[in-house]
């Protein structure tokens, strides 16, 4: 019914039930309340207008209504508030096998990069009914990845790598948009996510003969000199990477943090800034020396080394069989 | 209150500045004036906080690099500099009590002496700053190193770019507080003059007590600057 | 120079008890000062109300085709600039609060009158300087200044402008400071905290948020200002620096801030609805808590315009949660405002059809506040038009509304003459449907996902029908601030002479002459009556002239 309705964004993800029917009961609501003081407003100057005889009744005020329109309102607003944390949780964590795609924005366009290693500059192709986890990073300002018809989205910064997933459901292409003003052609920063059947997906996919992105990033291991000291045959003068994804890492300070996207990411960029328990604070910077796309595929295949896995494959690949809906 | 013109105009004139025409009395004025004085340090203390408040962020997240970039701050003359300012507490407050008990002479000696240790505190912190430049300690210049190693890790180096985000703010901080110095040296000096030429009586000495209370401020906020800055994981 | 020139038999006021240029520059009276401001803030609402209407005709058409990209971005800063902390923030505190506040309390002036000229010194030079920004190039930072574009990418006059909302920042709390010390020190005898005017008691609110935020979001901008000139990292990340730190700064000064703009124009509602329906306020302790309550939680909220920036997902639950709870006091305001209503003797004249507005148009504004407040909503609109609705509801339909309020009941007070009522309430109807015109229609945009500052839509061309629906709207309600203009200007001349209370209304500024003398009161009052006291007054509004 919603899809038909003038004026209505299109609705293409599982988040766009879910915020939708938190915003119509914020309209109904807001409609009701508005509709109600407008209500009152214009009955009391009509009905209580000065009339010849009658004075004004004084009345200082009730305590009893004080807390009742206290309280009833901020009952109503912690459903208000409640309903959308949750939404909001579940937009911020992504689920844990998602494909993955890393997003490159800069003055004025979106680069982006599957893991099957297609590069795509302001245009997306993704499947429908699959989880799409975006790790995005900026090269120069702060910019924002909108897709109004997913429902989502979130500042991209320089730096750090930010993260925003979705779960498209319907095949179309889409507006994307830069939704944090980043200078003379912010509204150029303009694209389309384009959402296909699975087969045309794989079709799409295979027209490309591009490396996978942790190919690319195993390369760079090597070139770069990364191997020299991380390795996994014999203890190195750096910490073993197999299987550091997403497991705990303690450091020398004491703390223990997860190993994220963003750790890795820092460990390449600024190594001094946490060092690993038993290990010599002897790590080169590359920052300045590799760009954010060879980050990401350093990233991707760091990543990909899992315990039992001696090739890397690429990480969460769309061209997988896809998951259920959120 | 008078309306005729004449009258107005002869008595704002002649407007004693103990009793301003606009307040009912004289201990209003007072109250009034120090209230303004205190909301007023209220709003310095607002301004110097957002600057406090990245500081702690920073050294919160780069603790090894600020330790050792505060090493390299000469806190001899740090310490002389705190000593300075206490001191210069103590003359102004002097000052305040010369003139509560009318002691016009005191008082301008006390002021004289107290506008001396602020330009002392000054002169030493414009040494300091040179010795930044000379040591290539400036940040966002191409010609920043500083060359110092984590405390307690001596083959870690310190990173440059966390210990320019320290000098940023040290330049920054030291330099808001430089130019509150500054302005206070300033208003001391006119109100020197004023004493001098008898303005200050126990019956009013408002503007040297707000003065002096704008002084014990500045003196405070270099309290916290002086072990937030020099004193960072100083080892013996 | 100082030469009185009251005829004989004229009574001697603040305005012709002194003329000459230097008597109003080199003025101390409170009253005089604020039509200083009057004067400056009237200037620069037309400036960025110029830049608006740029704007809105740039949007008609999905191309961007009026101006240059870079033209369009300086549009929509400088009018946020401009308006905010030259028009939102000064106009009710420092035209009205200004003279009025001295006069409810009982007193001769505010406080510190001379630092009070000095305030209005600091808020034209730095009207200057935004003016010097203008002319040399304009700004293109947006007025939030995020980093790094605004230390790092842009070529255009950050600094000047910096400066300029620097300086207007002290211009702002020397006002609040003023006024605190005034309210607190300077009460006339009876004249207790709980018989003060909601008026007053919502400049005491403001003067709080304006003390104690306004230094914070000053040092912020010095930060930028010595980053961008000195390269230095502070905010920076390829120098070590946190681009989110910068948000946090500006942020914990500019929410509270928006409460500096809308608190006064709640005291202006409450004076006009009780005097338009004969009625003491409905609550009175409430409302004034109500006031406090908005200034101290309005503090803990800042970081509920950073759902989507990157940060930790505990903090947005909590600035959620907080975000809710500032919405209370505001709801509690309206239903008061409603109920003073109730039973009272209403009649319709040109401050009251203003306040009507208001409170309709503030509930719609906080209302979708409460939208913006739910997590899940906020990551789909922030950053579209839903939010630039939202705040021009409040801004526009709310503070301006009240302003206009307040301007045509406190006018016979401050010029001596009456404003004419018919075009008075054709004005009011003009804005009401031109401001209702110009934003609904973006509530839609929003959620359909039109971003915020896009000078080019040309890919969405769906946009386009509301896009020009709202620029109809805005070229109404650009006549409905017009009519104003001109029929204030031709009152001063050839208005009815108002008389000391035309509109019969309680306060201590309806006691003395229209326009007041010099020093306001001849005598001290001894204050022995309660806030309001319709009950005591006698008669109802004069009948409109």
């Amino acid at each position: 019914m919603l899809q038909n309705m003038p004026f209505w964004p299109a609705r293409a993800s599982a988040a766009a039930n879910n915020v939708d029917a938190l915003f119509i009961f914020l309209v109904v609501v807001s409609g009701l309340m508005t509709a109600l003081i407008f209500t009152m407003v214009v009955y009391f100057a009509v009905r209580y207008r000065r009339q010849a005889g009658r004075r004004a009744e004084q009345i200082d005020g009730s305590h009893a209504l004080e807390i009742t329109w206290s309280v009833i309102p901020f009952c109503v607003f912690m459903v208000f508030f409640a309903w959308g944390a949750v939404i909001y949780f579940r937009q911020r964590t992504p689920p844990q096998d998602s494909a993955e795609v890393y997003t490159v924005a800069k003055q004025w366009m979106w680069k982006f990069e599957h893991m099957e290693g297609q590069r795509e500059i302001n245009e997306l192709h993704v499947p429908v009914g699959r989880d799409v986890k975006m790790i995005m990073t900026s090269q120069d300002v702060i910019h924002s990845f909108f897709v109004p018809a997913f429902r989502i989205k979130q500042d991209v910064l320089p730096g750090r790598y930010t993260v925003t997933w979705f779960h498209a459901t319907k095949p179309g292409t889409y507006h994307l948009f830069c939704a944090e003003y980043c200078g003379t052609s912010h509204s150029g920063m303009v694209g389309s996510v384009v959402v296909m059947e699975p087969k045309d997906y794989e079709a799409w996919l295979t027209g490309g003969g591009n490396q996978p992105l942790a190919v690319t990033g195993e390369r760079l291991f090597s070139e770069l000199g990364c191997i020299t000291c991380h390795r996994s045959d014999t203890p190195g003068r750096g910490p073993n990477l197999v299987g550091v994804f997403g497991k705990p890492v303690m450091l020398e300070d004491g703390r223990t943090l997860t190993a994220d996207e963003n750790y890795l990411r820092e460990s390449i960029v600024d190594p001094s800034a946490k060092i690993v328990r038993g290990f010599k604070p002897i790590m080169p910077t590359f920052q300045g020396q590799i760009s954010d796309e060879q980050l990401n595929a350093l990233v991707a295949y760091v990543k990909s080394l899992g315990p039992s896995q001696s090739m890397p494959t690429g990480g969460k690949s769309m061209a997988a069989a896809p998951t259920e809906t959120q | 209150m008078h309306n005729s013109p004449a009258a107005t105009a002869t008595h704002e004139a002649h407007q004693n500045p103990a009793h301003l025409h606009h307040f009912a009395t004289a201990q209003q004025q007072k109250d009034a004036a120090s209230l303004g004085m205190w909301l007023f340090l209220v709003t310095e203390v607002m301004f110097f906080g957002g600057m406090f408040c990245a500081y702690l962020v920073y050294r919160y997240w780069y603790f090894g690099d600020f330790g050792a970039a505060s090493k390299s701050l000469a806190i001899e003359l740090g310490a002389v500099n705190t000593a300075v300012l206490i001191c210069s507490s103590l003359t102004v407050a002097m000052a305040v009590r010369c003139a509560q008990v009318g002691k016009q002479k005191a008082m301008v000696v006390y002021l004289l002496l107290t506008i001396a240790l602020g330009l002392a505190f000054l002169g030493i912190k414009g040494i300091e700053y040179r010795e930044k430049f000379v040591q290539h300690h400036v940040p966002g210049q191409a010609s920043f190193h500083l060359d110092e190693h984590i405390p307690g890790h001596p083959d870690t180096p310190v990173n440059q770019q966390h210990a320019q985000v320290y000098f940023s703010l040290y330049f920054a901080m030291t330099g808001m507080h430089a130019l509150h110095m500054i302005i206070g040296v300033g208003l001391f000096a006119f109100l020197t003059y004023q004493a001098w030429k008898g303005a200050y009586s126990p019956e009013y000495y408002t503007p040297v007590e707000n003065a002096v209370l704008y002084w014990h401020f500045v003196d405070i906020v270099w309290i916290y600057l002086f072990p937030l800055l020099y004193l960072i994981d100083r080892h013996p | 120079m100082a030469t009185a020139v009251v005829e004989p038999g004229e009574r001697e006021t603040y305005l012709n008890r002194e003329y000459g240029i230097k008597s109003w520059l080199l003025t101390v009276d409170h009253k005089r000062i604020a039509l200083l401001y009057l004067a400056g803030i009237t200037f620069f609402f037309f400036i960025g109300g110029f830049f608006a209407l740029l704007i809105r005709l740039e949007l008609l058409t999905p191309a961007g085709d009026l101006v240059q990209a870079d033209t369009y971005n300086k549009l929509f800063t400088m009018h946020g600039q401009v308006m905010i902390f030259f028009f939102l923030i000064p106009a009710v505190p420092a035209v009205l609060g200004n003279f009025l506040i001295p006069i409810m309390i009982g007193a001769k002036d505010l406080a510190f009158p001379r630092i009070n000229l000095l305030s209005w010194y600091l808020y034209i030079i730095a009207g200057a300087l935004m003016l010097y920004t203008i002319l040399a190039g304009g700004v293109d930072t947006g007025w939030t200044f995020y980093v790094p574009l605004s230390t790092e990418f842009l070529k255009t006059n950050v600094i000047t402008a910096a400066v300029a909302v620097f300086i207007s920042g002290f211009s702002s709390i020397f006002t609040g400071l003023n006024f605190i010390v005034t309210i607190h020190r300077m009460r006339a005898p009876g004249m207790t905290w709980n018989r003060l005017p909601l008026f007053v008691w919502a400049h005491y609110a403001t003067s709080i948020i304006q003390v104690l935020g306004t230094p914070v979001v000053a040092i912020a901008i010095v930060l930028v200002a010595l980053e961008r000139l000195f390269h230095l990292g502070i905010f920076n990340p390829t120098l070590g620096g946190d681009p989110l730190l910068f948000q946090h700064l500006f942020w914990f000064y500019s929410h509270p801030a928006v409460y500096i703009m809308i608190v006064p124009g709640m005291g202006i509602v409450s004076e006009v609805v009780c005097c338009f329906s004969r009625k003491r306020i409905f609550g009175y302790q409430a409302m004034a808590m109500a006031l406090l309550g908005i200034a101290v939680v309005g503090f803990l909220v800042w970081a509920h315009h950073m759902f989507v920036a990157g940060i930790s997902v505990y903090a947005a639950l909590i600035f959620s949660l907080l975000s809710y709870f500032v919405a209370v006091p505001s709801a509690i305001k309206v239903f008061n405002w409603t109920s003073t209503m109730y039973k009272g003797s209403i009649t319709y004249q040109t401050p009251m059809l203003y306040a009507f507005g208001f409170i309709g148009l503030f509930t719609i504004g906080g209302l979708t506040g409460l939208f913006l407040a739910a997590l899940g909503i906020d990551i789909h609109v922030t950053d579209t038009y839903f939010v630039v609705a939202h705040f021009h509801y409040i801004m526009v339909g709310g503070m301006v509304m009240a302003y206009m309020a307040g301007m045509h009941f406190w006018w016979p007070k401050i010029s001596g003459r009456m404003y004419p009522e018919g075009w008075g309430r054709l004005a009011a109807l003009i804005v009401f449907i031109g401001f209702n015109l110009t934003f609904f229609p973006q509530f839609i945009l929003g959620y359909m996902g039109m971003p915020r500052r896009y000078w080019d839509y040309s890919r969405a061309p769906e946009f386009q029908i509301l896009n020009v629906l709202s620029t109809a709207g805005a070229t109404i309600l650009a006549v409905g601030y017009l009519l104003p203009m001109v029929y204030f200007l031709w009152s001063m001349r050839y208005g009815k002479p108002a008389p000391d209370n035309p509109w019969n209304a309680a306060g201590l500024e309806w006691t003395i002459p229209s326009p007041p003398s010099t020093f306001n009161f001849d005598e001290q009052p001894v204050v022995t009556w309660e806030a309001y006291n319709y009950d005591e007054i006698k008669g109802e509004v004069p009948v409109a002239q």
